[in-house]
C-alpha cells in the first residue's frame, strides 16, 4: 500500500515544472494545465505501476509526454488546422512581463522539430539527466544527446548567437549590416 | 544578401550539408542553458495552482473512503 499523502506531495510537487514543460509541447497555458490535470488523474489511477522509490518526476513526465503525443496525432487526423486557428494558439502564450528576448528565444524554439525541443527542455531546462530523458521519450541515450546537440545548434544559427554578448542590441545592429 | 563578412565568426565549419558537426563554444551553450532556463522559470516561478491542489486532496480523501470500506 503507498502513502497517499507522500504520494501527493510528491505529485504536487512536480506540477511546476510539469507545467512548464506542458506549455514548452502544445504552446498555451489552457492546455498545458488541462494536460497536466490528465496526467495527475492518470498517474493516480496507475499508482500501483509506479516502482517506489524510482523517480516521481520522471514517471509523471513520461505519462504527460505520452498524453500529449496521442493527443496531438488525434488531432491532426481530425482538423489538420484548417484555418490556422491552432498555429495562432502557439504564439499566443501570456507573455506579460517578460522580456522580449524570451520572446525572441521562445519563437526560435518553436522551429524546432518537436524531438529536438523536447529533449532540449527535457536535459536543459527540467534539469534530468540524459539517461533519465531518455527514458522519458523512450529512445536511447545517445540519441537524446544527439538531439539535444542539434537543437542547440540549430537554435544558435536561429538567433544567430556568434558568441556570449552576441544576445541584445548587437544583433540587430549586425541583422542591418547583413541585410544591406 | 547576406554576405559574411569578416565580423561573422561562428564557429560552424559548413553549412552545407544537413548533417554537418558544429562544435559550439561553451559560451554559446551556456547563453542557450540560461535563456531555457529563464523561460522555463517564468512558468515555475508560478507554483501550483490551487486547482491541482483542490483535485488530488479530492483524490486523496476518495483512496481514504475506499480503503475504510
Amino acid at each position: 500500500m503507498n502513502r497517499p499523502n507522500d504520494v501527493r506531495d510528491a505529485m504536487l510537487g512536480a506540477v511546476p515544472s510539469l507545467r512548464a514543460f506542458a506549455i514548452s509541447l502544445c504552446g498555451n497555458m489552457d492546455r498545458a494545465d488541462d494536460l497536466v490535470q490528465e496526467t495527475l488523474l492518470r498517474a493516480w489511477a496507475n499508482l500501483g505501476s509506479f516502482q517506489p522509490g524510482t523517480n516521481m518526476s520522471a514517471w509523471l513526465f513520461t505519462i504527460l509526454r505520452n498524453l500529449f503525443r496521442s493527443e496531438y496525432r488525434k488531432r491532426r487526423r481530425e482538423v489538420e488546422d484548417a484555418d490556422g486557428s491552432y498555429a495562432e494558439s502557439l504564439t499566443s502564450l501570456p507573455d506579460q512581463n517578460s522580456r522580449l528576448e524570451i520572446g525572441e528565444f521562445r519563437e526560435a524554439l518553436k522551429m524546432l522539430p518537436p524531438e529536438q525541443r523536447e529533449s532540449l527542455i527535457l536535459v536543459g531546462a527540467s534539469g534530468f539527466s540524459y539517461e533519465e530523458a531518455a527514458q522519458i521519450c523512450g529512445c536511447a541515450v545517445g540519441t537524446i544527446k544527439s538531439r539535444v546537440n542539434r537543437a542547440r545548434t540549430r537554435l544558435a544559427d536561429i538567433l544567430s548567437i556568434d558568441s556570449a554578448s552576441d544576445f541584445g542590441p548587437d544583433r540587430e545592429t549586425r541583422a542591418v549590416v547583413n541585410s544591406s | 544578401m547576406n554576405r559574411s563578412g569578416p565580423s561573422q565568426r561562428k564557429t560552424k565549419t559548413d553549412v552545407r550539408g544537413s548533417e554537418t558537426v558544429i562544435k559550439l563554444g561553451p559560451d554559446i551553450k551556456a547563453k542557450i542553458g540560461q535563456q531555457l532556463r529563464l523561460m522555463y522559470g517564468e512558468v515555475v516561478d508560478q507554483g501550483v495552482p490551487d486547482r491541482f491542489v483542490e483535485m488530488l486532496k479530492r483524490l486523496d480523501n476518495a483512496t481514504d473512503r475506499g480503503s475504510k470500506e
